[in-house]
Formats: C-alpha cells, structure tokens, sequence
C-alpha cells in the first residue's frame, strides 16, 4: 500500500484526513509544523507527503525546500483551502507533484496520492484553468522555448478537459488515446510549468520569494 | 574578481552619513567605509578636491535600491530638458534684442523680475495644474497616504526651484540696487541664531516627527483591524451561529458552509460581490445562485476573461439553464462549469455526473433545453451541443464566436 505523511497545522483537519485516508493508504504519521514535518519525513520516508499549502514559518514550500536537500526524490501533493494562482503556482514549482483543495473525496484523494506515488501529476480542474491562463497568449518569438514555454495543441486538449471535470479514464477515450498517453501529456506540462520563464510564472514566483 | 565585476558601482544610502558615496565605494572595494571617509575629508581640506570628487560620484553613482543616478535622471528627461533650454535662450534672446533697441527700464530691475517671474511661474503652475493621477492606485484605501504635503516628489522638487527662483530674483534685485548693505548685519545674526537653534532642537524635532508616523502606523492597523472584525462578525459569525441551529439538516448546512466560503474568498480575492460586469463574474454569479436555489456544489474554473455584452449575456442565461438542468438531474454529485473566454470566442462546458439520458428519446413537448439553451443561443449567433448517453453523465457544450 503507498505510504503516505500528512503535514498540516490544523489537527482536526489532520485527524479528518486521516480517518478518510484510513484503509485506502497507509498513513505513516502526521505533523503539525514545518520543523516537525521535515523530521518525520526524512525518519519516515514515505511514497508521498500530503502537504498543506499555508503554514506558519515559510508553509508547505518551506518544507520542500529542506526535504529536497537530504532526499530529492521525495514527492509531494499540495492539499490547501486556497485557490489563489499565487499559492497554486509556488507549491507546483517549488517541485510538488500536485495540486488538490481540501474539498476533495476520500477516494479521490488516496486516487491523487497513489498517482503521485507512480510519479505521475494530479492536476485539479482549477490548476488546469490556471495553467491554460498562464500559458494562454503568444510571446515574442525570439523568447520563447518551445519546450518549455508553450503548450503543445494536444497538451492543451488534455486540460481542457481536466478543467471541463473528466477524468483521465474518460479523456482518454475522447481522444481516443491511452490513458498513459494522457498521463505522460500531464506529466510534461507539470514539468513545463516547473521550468518556464514565462512571465506569468515567473511573476508568480516572485510574489511568492520563491526566486531570491 | 569576477564577483566585484558583477557589482555594480552603487551608493548606499543605508550605511552611509551623506548619501552613501563613501560606503558604496567602501563595499565595491571591500575595504572600511571610514578609510574612504578619511581620504575623502583630507582631500577636500587640502583645496577642496574631495569634495568635488564627492560630488561627481553622487551624481554619476546610481542608489542601492535600484535608483538611477542623478545624471542618467536627468539624461531620461532630455526632451523635456532641451525644449526648455530652447525656449529659455528664444527668450533671452528678444530680450537682448529690446535691450539694444532702448525699449528698456534698466538691468537692475528687468533681470531680477524676470527670474522671479519664472520661479513664480513654475510654483503657479504647479498648484493650478489639476490633481496629478495617483502613482500607485493599488495601494489599499484603507492605508492614507501622509496627508501634508503629499506632493510627488518631482512636484515638490518643482515647487521649491521655482522658490528658489523667486527668492533669487528679490535678492539680485536688493543687491544691484545696494538696498543690501545696511541689512547684511542683521541678516547674518538671524542666520547665526537660526543655525543654533536648528542644531539645539534637530534631535527633539526628530523624535517628535518618528513618534507621529508611529502613531499614524498605528492607527492604520487599528483602522484595519476593526474592519476586518466588522467584516468576520457580518459574515462568518453569522453563519457560524446559523449553522448551529440547523444541525439536524446536514444539507442546509453543506450549502450555508459552501455560500459563506464562496464569500470570503471574494472577499479575500478583493473582488466585490457582484458589480463589475464580466462574462466570468456572471458565469460565478450564475453558479452561486444555482448552488443556493439546489444545494449542489457548482465548480467554476474559467480562462481569460471580457466585458459583458447582449451576446455574452444570453450565453450566461443559457449556461445557467444548463447549470439548473445539471443541478436537477445530477443528485449529489458536483457541477463542472468551465469556461474559456478568448478574443472573437466564447466557450463554456457545463458538466454533471447525473444519470444522463437519451436524447432521442426526448418527446417533443419538452421544450426546456430546446428553447432555453439552443434556442437562445443560436438568436445570439451561437450554437449549444448537448453531449450525454444513458449513465454517462452530461455535458452541455455553449459557442459563442464574435
């Protein structure tokens, strides 16, 4: 079963999580702050770190931050109330894997976790709004990247439709394409948005103090 | 070396006791700030060449903070600069023109008015001309600007050139006519008192004009805090307390939960709740009417974003007829509205998770999606797609092209 932290300073909300995920993962542990959280994650050494967004001292980008100094390979899912593009976009770069809000179902959470835990991307109809918003309009042609800072017509059919509310399963059907194929389309404008310059993106950074 | 090539030359006002000359040179070098100091005062004691040096570094050297320095400032307003050194040289030139003609009162009198007269132009200017555009309109209302003298800076560097000018003028004047001589001795008492004074009372002044703007700090945030406490005890309060007497309606109480927090994220977005006309505010609107009326949770995401026309009304008109349709028919299962709004085309997918139908199977006389939604949407040149089967959910497809 994947294994999973849970880092969120609100315990109810840790307890509520907990018992939901319950059965459907394996919950090794939970914690409150931002120093606990990089203790237990790097004792623990889970498949993946269900991360709260907003934390007192620094939040969840803090904490990947000092995870990927001592284990790289670590992955994260960003759990938030917030829908703000800023925090949206700070999480994603700073290297999670995915983006969910809070008022998601049980079963699509231990779904998100264990797609993450395969290394793929979990991206909510909200954050594929963002996305097609943040790469939506052209650039001068001498700046742009074109692995990086465009998306590829087929990649904006894919978020269109996670937007739209589909699941993997289902837009692979309409484009009459495997659901890898959807997942390895996901995966790369994950990495697109990890990685471009695009203003938008990088404004958002800023914001955030995510470039020093 | 490359690491000191990397940094720029810069002043630093913060460590410096001047302008930061001394400090900025100090750091490029990577040596103590007081040895920089120390050459400086010597050289300027031995024939003043320190200080010109200073001078010249203040004015080619840009701020730490990113300013630029006082010569590139100037160079970035070289049109403006040129078309009044051309019109200051015109005028000038008439003058002399007149002068050689005898139509002229003498020197003692024309040359003092005239730089009077232009430092009195330039202050008159300045507070006839209308109330400049605020620099910065983001900054939040609740947080006002010092109230005296809030003039751009430029404005009030403006203002006291054209008092120097006007003082100027009146003393060249005194002084070509010798009015001066008798009031040279009281002046300089004057001036020996005034230095004394400043020197006595700086320190006190000082401590005063910090402690107002602290006060001020302060009331700002007190100012803030009372209204966000307003605000939580108009809004989440209430509903808090709503919620505690409907425990035993669980739905009631999703959908007082799910109406307060679309509330305080408007709120905390800095949008107003309603008000400014946009196709994704309405598709918004639209959507928290049709979750209240049905108590479904309705998901909007939407992409870009434009004005709200006739046609981009009847498009969310049918979207929301789409949205009370899915809502309907969907049970508990959440809306999906998404929408994508690009120049020359509108698009909005509403999608629930419902039970969907057949569409041929449809009699006639219902006429609810046919009117409703295709109907409307082609009157505004658009089309409507009702995507659905049995079991697999349905999705209503609007296009609008312009």
């Amino acid at each position: 079963m994947t294994s999973v932290v849970i880092v969120d300073d609100h315990h109810l909300f840790r307890a509520g999580v907990r018992a939901e995920l319950d059965g459907l993962v394996d919950v090794l542990g939970d914690a409150p702050s931002v120093e606990d959280a990089v203790r237990l994650v790097l004792e623990a050494e889970p498949d993946v770190v269900l991360l709260d967004v907003q934390m007192p001292g620094g939040g969840g980008v803090e904490v990947i931050r000092q995870v990927a100094v001592r284990r790289p390979a670590q992955r994260f899912l960003a759990l938030s109330v917030s829908d703000a593009p800023e925090d949206v976009i700070a999480v994603i770069r700073a290297g999670a894997r995915g983006y969910v809000t809070k008022t998601i179902s049980g079963d699509e959470l231990a779904d998100a976790v264990r797609r993450v835990a395969d290394g793929d991307a979990v991206f909510s109809p909200r954050l594929a709004g963002f996305v097609l918003d943040a790469f939506a309009g052209g650039l001068p042609a001498e700046e742009v990247d074109p692995q990086l800072d465009q998306l590829s017509p087929r990649e904006r059919e894919v978020l269109r439709h996670i937007a739209r509310g589909y699941m993997y399963k289902e837009i692979a059907q309409r484009l009459s394409i495997s659901t890898k194929t959807v997942e390895a389309h996901v995966s790369a404008v994950l990495r697109k948005l990890q990685l471009s310059n695009r203003h938008e993106l990088s404004r958002w950074a800023v914001e955030r103090r995510l470039i020093d | 070396m490359s690491a000191s090539a990397a940094a720029p030359l810069r002043r630093d006002p913060a460590h410096g006791v001047i302008a930061g000359v001394a400090a900025g040179i100090a750091r490029r070098l990577g040596i103590d700030p007081v040895v920089v100091r120390v050459l400086f005062v010597a050289t300027s004691a031995a024939g003043g060449a320190g200080l010109a040096l200073y001078l010249v570094g203040w004015a080619v050297m840009g701020g730490e903070d990113g300013k630029l320095a006082p010569i590139e400032r100037l160079a970035g307003r070289r049109e403006t600069l040129m078309v009044v050194a051309g019109m200051v040289l015109l005028a000038i030139a008439s003058l002399l023109l007149l002068r050689k003609w005898g139509l002229w009162l003498s020197d003692a009198i024309v040359w003092p008015v005239l730089l009077a007269a232009a430092g009195g132009a330039l202050i008159w200017r300045q507070s006839t001309a209308p109330e400049a555009p605020a620099r910065a309109p983001a900054v939040a209302p609740a947080a006002p600007r010092a109230p005296l003298l809030h003039l751009p800076a430029d404005a009030a560097s403006r203002a006291l050139i054209g008092a120097a000018l006007v003082v100027g003028g009146g003393l060249v004047f005194l002084w070509l006519n010798d009015a001066l001589q008798p009031a040279r001795d009281s002046v300089l008492a004057v001036v020996v008192v005034l230095i004394a004074a400043t020197l006595i009372f700086a320190p006190w002044w000082l401590r005063l004009v910090r402690g107002l703007s602290a006060e001020r700090a302060e009331r700002i945030r007190s100012q803030e805090r009372a209204e966000v406490a307003a605000h939580l005890h108009d809004s989440v309060l209430q509903t808090l307390a709503l919620m505690q007497r409907r425990v035993e309606d669980p739905r009631e109480v999703a959908a007082l939960a799910r109406r307060q927090e679309r509330e305080l994220r408007a709120w905390l977005n800095g949008r107003r709740a309603a008000g400014d006309a946009t196709v994704a505010s309405a598709l918004e609107g639209a959507a928290a009417e049709v979750e209240e009326a049905h108590g479904v949770p309705v998901e909007v995401v939407a992409v870009g974003d434009a004005p709200l026309d006739p046609g981009a009304e009847a498009l969310v008109a049918a979207a929301r007829e789409a949205l009370v349709n899915a809502a309907k028919f969907a049970g508990e299962s959440p809306v999906a509205l998404y929408a994508e709004v690009a120049p020359g085309r509108i698009e909005v997918f509403v999608r629930d998770r419902g039970p969907g139908f057949d569409p041929a199977a449809v009699p006639d006389d219902r006429r609810g999606v046919r009117e409703s939604i295709v109907g409307r949407m082609e009157r505004h040149g658009g089309r409507a797609i009702v995507h659905t089967a049995p079991g697999a959910g349905t999705e209503v497809e609007l296009v609008l092209e312009r």
